[in-house]
């Protein structure tokens, strides 16, 4: 505990340097673009060595940086709006997220949902969420963006459409895609597959 | 039809409902047939509880994420 740097010493550069790939990570996982997410990284360490000041201890200093990037990255979705919402032509844009799913004409399930087990021990696994977030990654551009505005920025709907001008109505069906999309990821890719207890 | 069950929902409408659940608040009355619904079928409580699953992952991912590196793996830091 003593030996913590005072941050106006010259290895505090160094450690917002070193912080750097971690940063990337998320700032590729919501921006779904390289360029932007160098721009928010960016921003993220000048504001950080701008203001040394502001951080108080070493075990923080990831999390007093993502907080940062946070903030960084919601600016910049809403100075590109029309971009971040302009869907590729290999997005699927049909009518109703459920054809995600199999319905009978009646509406009953064509296959019932499988058991994923005892999600308690799966959430203790590093394995899991690396299943997660690879899942997370392959969502359509457009999905993924508007999904981790959700669980990673922690942006209500309500906030979500406010800040990209976009309709309630688009933006459901934009989350239910890509919520349906996780789930079929990782029951493929965690769930259903074996695994050694 | 519809109208002598107004709270009869299929199961597709159930999943509707229950998608829609994670994203804004429902209103009275779907609530209250989304729950008469999962009280009588088999498939739908699965469906809530893949969700729910979801929903704990992506809460645990938001600290794991952070806590991840400042633990004792914190090597990372010193490959650049």
């Amino acid at each position: 505990m003593s030996t913590m740097p005072h941050p106006t010493e010259p290895d505090y550069e160094q450690q917002l340097v070193a912080q750097r790939s971690y940063l990337m990570r998320f700032a590729r996982l919501q921006l779904r673009n390289d360029a932007w997410a160098e721009d928010a990284v960016s921003e993220t360490l000048l504001a950080a060595l701008s203001k040394p000041q502001a951080f108080e201890a070493r075990s923080q200093l990831k999390t007093w940086l993502v907080g940062i990037l946070k903030h960084k990255i919601i600016d910049f979705l809403r100075s590109r709006k029309r971009e971040v919402c302009l869907a590729s032509d290999s997005e699927d844009d049909g009518a109703d997220p459920l054809e995600l799913m199999a319905f009978r004409a009646d509406g009953h399930f064509a296959e019932k949902p499988a058991e994923w087990g005892d999600p308690e021990q799966d959430l203790k696994s590093r394995q899991f969420f690396a299943v997660l977030e690879a899942c997370t990654d392959k969502l359509p551009a457009v999905q993924g963006r508007l999904f981790l505005m959700r669980e990673w920025l922690e942006l209500s709907s309500e906030e979500i459409c406010k800040e990209l001008a976009l309709t309630p109505t688009n933006l459901y069906v934009q989350l239910h895609r890509a919520r349906l999309r996780l789930r079929e990821c990782l029951e493929l890719n965690w769930f259903a597959q074996p695994r050694t207890p | 039809m519809k109208a002598a069950y107004p709270f009869r929902r299929t199961c597709k409408e159930a999943s509707a409902l229950l998608i829609a659940r994670e994203d804004r608040e429902l209103p009275l009355a779907e609530r209250v047939a989304l729950r008469l619904h999962l009280a009588i079928c088999q498939a739908c409580p699965r469906f809530e509880r893949q969700l729910l699953t979801m929903r704990n992952a992506m809460q645990q991912w938001r600290h794991y994420a952070a806590d991840e590196a400042s633990g004792p793996h914190e090597g990372d830091a010193g490959q650049g």
